[in-house]
């Protein structure tokens, strides 16, 4: 039976979502930085999206998509996952619209919206994210989204954040 | 579920509580006030502060057990437990866990105590100044999703959209604890009426909270006093009998980057269940109830699932009407609770449960109160609730 999720680690069978440009963050500078957990969970995930890729762990014996990720399968309790590669196209299932700055870098960027999507082709596991464009529009749980790519370059450990924009 | 119970074995005796600060206006360092506290409670029981040989907090308390024996010249001190978890999920779990420890014979007199000053240890409403956020936090804090009322919106604008429900249901859980303030002389927004416009045109924190869906940051100490049935009956005051005491967490619901499966829920729906069969009761025999307000959306989904009211009814039922002491259907955070009497992570709500019991409550009900109850938390994960009683075996 053919793996409709390829490993990351066996390259990208699915097509790169569109990147951001460089610099061009929807958020301002100075927030804190992604890093994995620090026993290296999460590793391949921060890795993957320097790549312009999206993987979720998935497990290797039941199939099960889990996210966060761990060290073992909730559902069969298999230490075997692996990360594979998904579509990028998700569904808004909450969000939110802050106004407050819970941080000072965020007082130049009132308000701006966060989204929680789920990833119908990863068994509906959810990611959180920013959804790009107006931050006053009109946002519609159920909304068809993309990931797309936003690159930090300009920093000592550069990262790369998953964003989502309405298709 | 077992049948072993701590079922009218113990009962809350004392209450102590500082006066209550706006954050950064306390004039006293955070244990001072939990020592003030401690001993209030004591005092109020009739007991000498000495004879505590237990303690119970939650919430990653500052004030450990161990300094406060030394300060206080306690001789032995025989449980202290730390209930896990963050924000107020362990309220009513850190009164549990004393009278658990009572009831086993670990210690005779317990206090749980919560000691918080966020004017001298920092604010909950901020995100943490830090250049990198690893692990778990990576999958929000980067995407400017770092305060508890962002943590929290998104599950209750969830819950909004699955039951049709309209901001003015927030707006009455709001109105209820303020209402109830302006009665209560130790409230820090006594004197500071809350109008439907003036909740209509409050700034957004973050959408659907207004500024009054969310709870104050404080400083000050609260404590109760948990001691064995049999020895409350000779202590100065009518005793709370604790019918109740649940703790724990839904499936998952901790799962890292908002992946619980059930999502637009307070997490109690296999907590209440449990805790009404313990009291051996439902939620019509409940006269009065503190709900945990970290956010009104937390309270309304906390009433829902302890099951007094259902979720395509919310609308109709959160009424200021229907949550004040004095004639509604389910008097709600009689002293002004976390929004409007003080933030001291839900202790107050206990103490305030205890009040009911004892008929000396500001927003006192006209009708005797027999069943006092209390949620603690909701939304984090665990979280915890207590059934109080004016008879040990009703």
């Amino acid at each position: 039976m053919s793996d409709p999720y390829p490993s990351s680690q066996g390259g990208a069978a699915v097509a790169s979502p569109p990147a951001a440009s460089t610099g061009d963050y929807y958020l301002p500078v100075g927030l804190p930085q992604p890093a994995p957990y620090p026993e290296g969970l999460a590793k391949e995930y921060w890795e993957a999206t320097r790549r312009h890729e999206l993987v979720v762990q998935r497990c290797d014996k039941c199939n099960v998509f889990q996210w966060g990720p761990e060290f073992l399968c909730y559902a069969c309790h298999s230490w075997d996952l692996s990360y594979v590669q998904v579509s990028g196209r998700a569904r808004i299932f909450s969000w939110e619209r802050p106004w407050y700055p819970v941080h000072p870098a965020l007082k130049e960027k009132l308000p701006y919206i966060v989204v929680l999507v789920e990833l119908p082709d990863a068994g509906n596991v959810r990611m959180v994210g920013n959804l790009l464009g107006d931050p006053l529009q009109e946002v519609v749980i159920g909304a068809e989204v993309e990931a797309v790519f936003e690159d930090h370059n300009d920093v000592k450990t550069p990262f790369t954040l998953v964003q989502w924009r309405v298709v | 579920m077992s049948d072993l119970t701590i079922r009218g074995k113990t009962a809350i005796v004392g209450l102590g509580e500082t006066r209550y600060y706006k954050r950064g206006a306390a004039p006293d360092p955070e244990f001072k006030l939990t020592l003030q506290a401690i001993m209030l409670a004591a005092e109020d029981a009739g007991i000498d502060v000495r004879d505590i040989d237990g303690f119970a907090s939650y919430s990653n308390d500052r004030n450990d057990p161990p300094r406060i024996q030394s300060a206080l010249g306690i001789k032995h001190v025989g449980f202290s437990n730390m209930f896990w978890g963050g924000g107020g999920g362990g309220g009513s779990g850190a009164v549990g866990n004393a009278a658990a420890a009572v009831a086993a014979g670990y210690c005779d007199i317990a206090v749980a105590y919560r000691g918080l000053a966020q004017g001298q240890f920092g604010r909950f409403g901020q995100g943490a100044a830090i250049p990198v956020a690893p692990g778990g936090m990576a999958f929000t804090a980067p995407y400017g999703l770092m305060s508890p009322a962002q943590m929290f919106a998104m599950r209750v604008n969830r819950f909004m959209h699955d039951h049709g429900v309209n901001q003015e249901a927030l707006r009455a859980v709001a109105l209820a604890s303020y209402h109830h303030a302006q009665y209560n002389p130790n409230a820090v927004m006594h004197g500071r009426p809350l109008t439907e416009e003036d909740y209509d045109n409050s700034r957004w924190i973050v959408e659907p909270f207004h500024l009054f869906d969310c709870c104050q940051e404080n400083d000050g100490a609260a404590a109760v006093i948990v001691t064995s049935a049999e020895r409350a009956k000779d202590l100065k005051h009518k005793p709370a009998y604790i019918l109740a005491a649940q703790q724990g967490s839904d499936y998952r619901q901790a799962a890292a980057a908002h992946n619980a499966p059930d999502y637009g829920t307070s997490n109690f729906k296999s907590l209440a269940p449990r805790l009404y069969k313990q009291a051996g009761l439902g939620p019509k025999e409940v006269d009065v109830l503190q709900s945990y307000e970290n956010f009104t959306g937390g309270v309304m989904m906390s009433i829902v699932e302890h099951d007094f009211c259902k979720p395509d009814e919310v609308n109709d039922f959160f009424q200021l009407d229907n949550f004040r002491f004095d004639g509604g259907k389910l008097p709600l955070n009689t002293s002004g609770g976390n929004l409007a009497e003080c933030y001291m992570h839900g202790l107050e709500l206990i103490t305030e449960a205890v009040r009911q019991i004892r008929g000396t409550a500001p927003c006192q009900l006209e009708k005797e109160v027999n069943i006092s109850m209390v949620t603690s938390g909701p939304m984090v994960q665990p979280v915890s609730n207590l059934i109080l009683s004016r008879e040990a075996k009703p």
